[in-house]
């Protein structure tokens, strides 16, 4: 499908934070793949993993062609220096167990679901289409994610101090979620997206009440402001694109 | 080839999964042109992560050239995005037949969490309505996972006659 907008950088990075954010979270709950806690969990996370990086493949082939510089998901995906990833600081953290895993997976989920509602409208009809599409598969890795965070958080005592250290640890990175940025003004002038900020209220609409029913105190905010959006990246992005990438860099061209 | 015979040649490819129902009964193929030489075929994903998309698009290529269109092209239409609701009912008796119970109306799956939850009996919040056991027909039924061995499916368990299944998610 072709696009109908022009495109221009605030708009190629705009696809790139959520692509990327798809496709790092993606290749973390692939790590496990055959280490899930039961079969039942195993398969959920390589499913939400799989759809995660089915979106990626969508906006970086989209990203590709607007772009015009050749290059293709794959390229995309796997050729570009840390500091060329968009993706949210917390989506590339450790996923340490199996507390920190479903827990970052409801934060995030629940921050995709009004941000794919918004870019159904997007005058970028490619995204669009893909947020259609995606918003529906979310809505299934959230409540799987909101299932756990509850079940989990108001659970044993080991459970819940392991989901109360999760939401100590995650917490501060939430902010960058909302933290305003140069390209969310240009995209929503130009009516391709929201402004992240605007979610706020319908993140913790979802959040708060889940995170009470897993009797988890939530964190004060802090200072602290993580620059994923930016290609400012944590320690732990350069381990993971070294996995991530090694195919590609080792064997450039390969195909199977 | 006319467009009639196309879409007869593609209601036999069988879905790499669910080989009981074709790719036509899942809803997936969304048009069929004939443009000169070419029999032009517009397909939808089903999930974005399903890896059946890539086979299933080989075997609608495969089977119309078998079938004598000497020229085939499969473009990807993403919108509007697919839905189990286009999964034809014949189709959803198919799946029934086949163990697997078929999804209900995606439209009521669209609400969001109700939280609090109930504690122990309930930390399951989805699926709200009882879905009946492919084999026994019982409604005494409890979910295991909501993932299965698909994306596309649920697995469930019957609490009558205790026989696993698996349940194809309205999305």
């Amino acid at each position: 499908m072709t696009s109908t907008v022009k495109t221009n950088t605030a708009h190629l990075d705009y696809l790139l934070r959520i692509a990327d954010s798809s496709l790092i979270l993606g290749q973390r709950l692939s790590e496990w793949c055959g280490h899930g806690p039961v079969l039942e969990e195993d398969i959920a996370l390589a499913n939400t993993a799989l759809d995660l990086i089915g979106q990626a493949r969508l906006l970086l082939t989209h990203v590709g062609r607007l772009e015009d510089h050749g290059r293709d998901e794959d390229a995309l995906a796997f050729l570009r220096a840390e500091h060329a990833y968009r993706n949210v600081s917390m989506v590339e953290l450790p996923n340490e167990d199996f507390a920190r895993t479903v827990l970052r997976n409801y934060l995030f989920t629940s921050f995709q679901l009004p941000l794919w509602q918004a870019l159904q409208t997007s005058a970028d009809q490619e995204l669009a289409a893909i947020a259609g599409k995606s918003l529906k598969e979310t809505r299934y890795h959230q409540q799987h994610a909101a299932d756990w965070t509850v079940r989990l958080g108001d659970g044993t005592d080991e459970s819940h101090a392991r989901m109360q250290r999760a939401l100590d640890y995650l917490w501060p990175y939430t902010a960058e979620f909302f933290s305003p940025t140069p390209e969310d003004e240009a995209v929503v002038a130009a009516q391709i997206g929201a402004a992240w900020s605007t979610l706020q209220g319908a993140w913790e609409s979802q959040v708060m009440p889940a995170l009470a029913a897993a009797t988890l105190q939530v964190p004060q905010r802090s200072p602290f402001l993580s620059r994923g959006k930016e290609g400012v990246h944590t320690e732990h992005m350069g381990h993971l694109l070294t996995e991530m990438q090694y195919l590609q860099r080792t064997y450039p061209g390969g195909t199977w | 080839m006319t467009v009639e015979r196309a879409w007869d040649v593609l209601s036999h490819v069988p879905d790499p999964e669910i080989p009981v129902i074709s790719v036509t009964e899942l809803g997936i193929v969304r048009d069929v042109r004939v443009c000169n030489d070419a029999i032009e075929v517009v397909v939808t994903p089903t999930y974005s992560g399903c890896p059946a998309t890539e086979v299933i698009a080989r075997s609608i290529e495969q089977a119309l050239h078998e079938a004598g269109a000497p020229v085939v092209r499969i473009e990807q239409r993403l919108s509007p995005a697919w839905t189990t609701d286009w999964i034809t009912v014949e189709a959803k008796q198919k799946l029934n037949a086949y163990g697997i119970a078929p999804p209900h109306a995606a439209q009521l799956e669209s609400l969001p969490p109700r939280f609090p939850v109930e504690p122990a009996e309930r930390p399951i919040v989805f699926t709200p309505r009882a879905i009946a056991c492919p084999r026994c027909a019982s409604l005494d039924t409890e979910r295991l996972s909501q993932f299965g061995a698909t994306a596309c499916k649920a697995l469930y368990r019957c609490r009558a006659c205790r026989e696993p299944f698996e349940y194809f998610k309205p999305l």
